[in-house]
């Protein structure tokens, strides 16, 4: 006998064993901390990803967590798939939380009919025009994408700093925090007593939508040829150029989308940990997620999951927060490990036995 | 090598494959692409290793698990991509791997690497960097490393596939000096001539099993041909077919067109295609082909001269207007211009998906069925869901072919069409091709493949650096003097 390993997709059982398997690893590999800290790895298990489902205020809270990663993970897998390689989601994201909030702040005399939407528009438009110079950079220059976005992400972090500490500081508090928003402008809580709010709403119709272009529309055929293989797409008369202008624009509305549906929707003022990193994350989605809008959904949710998971268990068990981010960091890192198995078939074969397939 | 046997995935590459080669002779592994002949040869290299069988250096069994190995029992190879540190002198690739210790003697190594340059009869300046070296002389050195590494038998993958006819006949002259200090030679090679050339004996393989063994002087092309693919072969021929005068299909006028790195790639091209024929543009590789190909194909722009269609001003047209006017383009490397992950159907269509949707809504059931009857019409193996990248060389060349002759095209600029396919391939894109032509079609046809464009073509240009080098009917060619041409030897 002997251990056969083939470059083909694996089997769909295998596939859906993936994320069992990462869980068992995972919890083998971090057992040792959690005794460290005087904690029964059993429970801390259950705390991390059983409780958060066991309980519907918890399951709501996975899905509060999950809607802001949803928009990133969608901005990111859009961009990606078009081969642009957008890490400027952050950026964008602040972009569009500092929009609305401009927004928000002037709609007192209006209905939320009129500012809901206005909230929506400027948070997309804003996230667009930060996303307008690298990518006209990249098209006409051709400077890398990857450097110029990731730069600008600690520009309009350090821009919105400036702003809460200068002309929106809070006059009353004097905390670097804008005034709150206008009550017109938050957005409705889709269950009562809940934080689950309209954001979470418009993070699924981007997932459909982001489903519906890349698989559906001719765009979405041309966008995926420049991603796979920008020479051949050129060669076939894609305007190429066109393309990623466009990939890059409606990507960072997107982000800026998430960074409106923050404010309006958690925190209902501008503060300039907006996000702790929800567009990095959204990369991380992205790929989990291999670039396909359901993957994207299902990726976001898990991870909305273990970021639930992760606080629940370090206030339940009485243990360091710390321990929470090393299981989540853990999970992450062998559940990407685990994806490369897919792609690979193991078998075992009797040596010198006749090929029976 | 003794029933050697190997599977990759489901795929029996070699079966049950006897090969013996003697000392002092150089020895043909002939086969079509795919049937198994690198296989076996690198599993005499060490790359890969056998399922089965054994291999058996002077009557003593020996077990080869790498590269090294190969090295200590006196086999070197020498593969299709050559295996050289490009910024380097010959001298310090030649030593790369042989030296110990932290004292190295540029000095003493060269000198030994002059020795053995002419103790075997192959020239070569051990100071010229690589990069400076054509691809003839890189393959010197290749042959040189082994040798200087005490290789007794050499291994050389389809050694003629890159080089000029000069540089062919120079390979030649030294490996039969090789051959008559006693050294071994396996030359794989799909090209009849070269094996009757220069081969003592002569192995087939077909589909991973040896269909024989054959002293070369008893034997003849037809039937190696017959033992390669189990029947004769290249039937498909042009034959003259004569309309009187044809209307000018694709005109070049003085074009002139830079390369990526700014240079001048093509100088003054002129040429004239009629409709209802081939030209056959031959050179070897690098000589402004692939610019020209690009130029017509609506991806590189022209610094001057026009290019025209039927009449029609093309001159600097895209790609999406080149097609509109007719021009049918078949490019040089077609893997890369496909998109392998996706569908042979995404494929055929991608070229021109505003027929297949509306207001940019796919029509998945018309790009299904047109994918259906071009698979059909085809005779492409393949499902329209297929990934491309799946696909053989010669189904990939259909699914190309498919695509750009469903558009009827007038003007036909078809680059290395069967470079790489094996032998039914060929003759199906080649019968294509001649079929295009018979009903209008004004075909330019670029090719390394002098025996290609010798059968296919009704007149011949030579391309050199960029400059068209000479025009002549196809009947006035001979492989000698276009050769020469090729390699920029003007006549008188």
């Amino acid at each position: 006998m002997r251990l056969q390993i083939d470059k083909l997709p694996a089997p769909l059982w295998m596939r859906s064993l993936i994320p069992v398997v990462s869980v068992v690893v995972t919890f083998l590999l971090t057992s040792g901390f959690v005794l460290a800290v005087g904690a029964n790895p059993v429970e801390a298990a259950y705390y991390f990803l059983l409780d958060p489902l066991s309980n519907p205020v918890r399951l709501i809270e996975v899905l509060v967590k999950a809607t802001p990663l949803l928009m990133t993970g969608a901005a990111v897998a859009f961009a990606f798939a078009g081969g642009y390689w957008n890490i400027g989601v952050e950026g964008q994201l602040y972009m569009g939380a500092t929009a609305a909030t401009a927004i928000g702040l002037q709609m007192h005399d209006f209905p939320a009919w009129v500012a809901l939407p206005l909230m929506v528009v400027a948070g997309f438009l804003a996230g667009m025009a930060w996303a307008v110079l690298p990518a006209f950079m990249k098209v006409r220059l051709k400077i890398d994408e990857v450097v110029t976005t990731l730069l600008l992400n600690y520009v309009a972090i350090y821009l919105v700093g400036a702003i809460l500490n200068g002309p929106w500081r809070d006059p009353i508090s004097q905390w670097p925090q804008s005034p709150e928003i206008a009550a017109s402008a938050i957005f409705p809580r889709l269950i009562p007593r809940s934080r689950l709010h309209l954001g979470f709403i418009l993070a699924l119709v981007i997932i459909v939508v982001l489903w519906f272009v890349l698989s559906r529309t001719s765009f979405g055929l041309k966008m995926r040829a420049v991603g796979f293989n920008l020479d051949a797409a050129y060669f076939s008369g894609i305007h190429v150029n066109r393309v990623i202008m466009t990939v890059a624009l409606i990507s960072g509305g997107i982000g800026g989308l998430a960074g409106a549906s923050e404010v309006a929707g958690i925190h209902f003022h501008l503060i300039d940990a907006i996000s702790p990193g929800y567009g990095y994350t959204g990369i991380i989605i992205a790929t989990l997620g291999s670039l396909n809008a359901l993957g994207v959904a299902a990726a976001a949710l898990f991870i909305g999951l273990i970021d639930t998971g992760s606080q629940t268990v370090s206030r339940a068990l009485g243990v360091p927060a710390y321990l929470g981010d090393v299981l989540q960091a853990t999970l992450l890192l062998v559940t990407l490990a685990m994806l490369l198995l897919q792609r690979y078939r193991i078998s075992l074969r009797r040596k010198g036995s006749p090929q029976t397939e | 090598m003794h029933g050697i046997s190997k599977h990759f995935g489901l795929v029996l590459a070699n079966d049950q494959v006897d090969f013996t080669l003697r000392k002092g002779e150089i020895h043909a592994l002939l086969g079509e692409n795919g049937a198994g002949k690198t296989t076996l040869m690198r599993i005499l290299y060490g790359l890969y290793q056998a399922d089965e069988g054994e291999i058996k250096v002077q009557d003593q069994p020996v077990v080869i698990s790498s590269p090294k190995d190969a090295i200590r029992h006196g086999i070197g190879m020498v593969s299709q991509h050559f295996a050289l540190a490009a910024p380097l002198t010959v001298t310090e690739n030649i030593i790369l791997g042989t030296t110990s210790g932290l004292n190295l003697n540029m000095e003493h190594a060269e000198r030994s690497v002059r020795e053995a340059s002419t103790h075997y009869g192959i020239q070569i300046d051990p100071v010229a960097t690589i990069r400076d070296l054509s691809v003839g002389q890189r393959q010197r050195v290749e042959i040189l490393k082994a040798l200087y590494r005490d290789a007794t038998v050499l291994v050389l993958d389809e050694p003629t596939a890159v080089l000029t006819p000069q540089e062919v006949e120079q390979l030649f002259i030294s490996l039969v000096g090789l051959k008559e200090q006693g050294f071994s030679v396996v030359f794989i090679s799909h090209k009849l001539h070269e094996v009757m050339a220069i081969t003592d004996h002569v192995t087939v393989l077909r589909l991973g099993r040896v269909v024989g063994e054959v002293p070369t002087k008893d034997t003849s092309p037809n039937e190696l041909a017959r033992m390669m693919v189990g029947r004769s072969t290249f039937g498909v021929t042009n034959k003259p077919e004569d309309n009187g005068p044809h209307q000018e299909g694709l005109v070049l006028d003085r074009v002139t067109a830079l390369d990526n790195k700014g240079l001048p790639a093509l100088r003054e091209v002129s040429l004239i295609v009629r409709a209802g024929e081939i030209l056959g543009l031959a050179g070897v590789s690098g000589n402004g082909q692939t610019e020209l190909a690009e130029v017509l194909a609506g991806t590189r722009p022209v610094t001057h001269g026009r290019v025209k269609v039927f009449e029609q001003d093309v001159t600097d047209f895209d790609a999406q207007a080149m097609m509109a006017a007719g021009v049918g383009r078949i490019p040089e490397d077609s893997r890369a211009n496909i998109i392998g992950q996706m569908t042979v159907a995404q494929n055929m269509v991608i070229e021109r998906l505003d027929q297949f949707s509306s207001r940019g809504y796919l029509d998945r059931r018309a790009i299904r069925r047109y994918a259906q009857e071009l698979i059909k019409e085809y005779q492409i193996k393949a499902f329209p869901e297929d990934h491309m990248r799946t696909l053989s060389g010669g189904n990939l060349q259909k699914v190309v072919l498919a695509r750009v002759l469903a558009q009827k095209p007038r003007v036909l600029m078809v680059a290395q069409p069967t470079r790489g396919l094996d032998v039914a391939a060929t003759e199906y894109v080649r019968s294509k091709l001649l079929e295009q032509r018979s009903e209008g079609a004004a075909i330019l046809l670029i090719s390394e493949d002098l025996d290609e464009i010798m059968q296919l073509s009704d007149t011949i240009a030579v391309i050199y650096e960029g400059s068209i080098m000479a025009v002549m009917p196809a009947s006035d060619a001979t492989p000698e003097g276009l050769g020469l041409l090729m390699a920029g030897v003007q006549q008188t």
